[in-house]
């Protein structure tokens, strides 16, 4: 039950974020992508800086469970569904949470979104077998791994580092790239941004 | 207009926190294949059965790992589920409180209309075609912009650099291309 209500208020939370920091706008999408607005990429970088610093420090802390971490299995797989992600993410301006949040903004473009993902999943499903036996989907690099070794945790690190220090000092370095990084990097700084 | 990236940016990032703190790291892309399954079941009711340790399905990738997912097939009120059907949910609340979208901005946003025009087919078509692909890839990779970028960079998970590495070659280079023209 708790559970229930956790997901419900997460979720919510999640998907209001999602809105109001623009990432549910394909167009907000396409001008982080074609680099004549990096204010969202900014935003992302200073959320994966901010939650890594809270969750290792929590840790050394003793307040954050370090079995809720859930670390995905390497293999080359990855590469290549992320360079597919990356393109359809480009064309579309969705990904799939916020193509989900964009479904319930109103966002018509965002349906015909969920029913392509909808269709790319179940032709994944049937073709599943093909890619176990390709062996692209063996691990590389230990597979299930952090950069470090987290103390507590199940999973190996890749280098003998105090993982939750990497974490900290990743975080931090996130942060610091999400200020350094500049609001535009192609075009005319000059150009009027109207609003949506 | 979007919020400020320093405030939009830290909320996010509470967000995450706060799901790793109390449940787990959020991802998304896994319940495409759970609604699916639940879709797929109810057609036929054989795709998804119980078995001695659990449940299982005739199609490979359901019965995997123990056939997890095939049980949240089973039990769609679970945990990640939710989760997603929340999401729009918000995205529905947040809408609203800003005012809502305007008529030209429910077909297509801006950016998309300035390169390529005012016609919805052309536009429906590449969001359902960039629908599947992104899809296919999420699940060929394990995982999308949540779960592997953003959950698995912060947990500093190697996979997440892997996915991000390769999301960002393809989507830089594919936007460029599309999106010539500001809007």
């Amino acid at each position: 039950m708790t559970h229930i209500l956790l997901a419900i208020v997460l979720g919510l939370a999640f998907g209001v974020v999602l809105d109001r920091v623009g990432a549910s706008n394909p167009s907000y999408i396409g001008k982080m992508l074609n680099l004549t607005n990096l204010n969202l990429a900014k935003s992302i970088l200073l959320a994966i800086g901010v939650g890594s610093v809270l969750m290792f420090a929590g840790q050394r802390l003793g307040l954050v469970d370090v079995g809720h971490m859930s670390v995905k299995a390497a293999y080359v797989g990855v590469f290549i569904g992320g360079l597919m992600l990356g393109a359809g993410w480009a064309l579309s301006g969705f990904c799939p949470g916020t193509g989900v949040v964009a479904a319930g903004a109103g966002r018509r473009d965002a349906l015909f979104f969920v029913a392509g993902g909808l269709l790319g999943a179940a032709a994944y499903m049937v073709t599943y077998p093909a890619w176990k036996a390709s062996g692209l989907l063996d691990p590389v690099g230990g597979g299930k791994v952090t950069l470090g070794a987290v103390p507590g945790a199940t999973y190996d690190g890749l280098m003998a580092l105090p993982g939750d220090v990497v974490g900290i000092v990743l975080g931090l370095g996130f942060i610091a790239l999400a200020f350094a990084l500049p609001e535009r990097i192609m075009g005319q700084p000059g150009l009027a941004q109207p609003a949506e | 207009m979007p919020l400020n990236w320093k405030t939009g940016g830290l909320l996010l990032g509470l967000v995450f926190f706060a799901a790793v703190l109390l449940v787990k790291p959020i991802g998304v892309s896994t319940q495409f294949v759970i609604l699916d399954g639940i879709i797929g079941d109810a057609v036929n009711s054989d795709l998804v059965t119980k078995v001695e340790e659990g449940w299982s399905s005739t199609n490979a990738y359901l019965a995997k790992s123990g056939g997890k997912y095939a049980k949240s097939v089973a039990n769609p009120w679970n945990y990640s589920f939710l989760f997603v059907l929340a999401m729009a949910l918000g995205g529905f609340l947040s809408a609203r409180l800003r005012g809502g979208l305007d008529k030209a901005e429910r077909t297509m946003p801006a950016l998309w209309r300035t390169n390529f025009g005012d016609s919805q087919v052309k536009r429906y078509i590449a969001a359902f075609a960039g629908g599947f692909i992104v899809l296919y890839g999420a699940r060929l990779a394990g995982g999308c912009t949540s779960g592997h970028m953003m959950s698995g960079m912060m947990q500093t998970a190697l996979s997440g650099y892997i996915f991000a590495a390769g999301a960002f070659a393809a989507a830089i280079p594919v936007s460029l291309m599309l999106f010539k023209q500001e809007a």
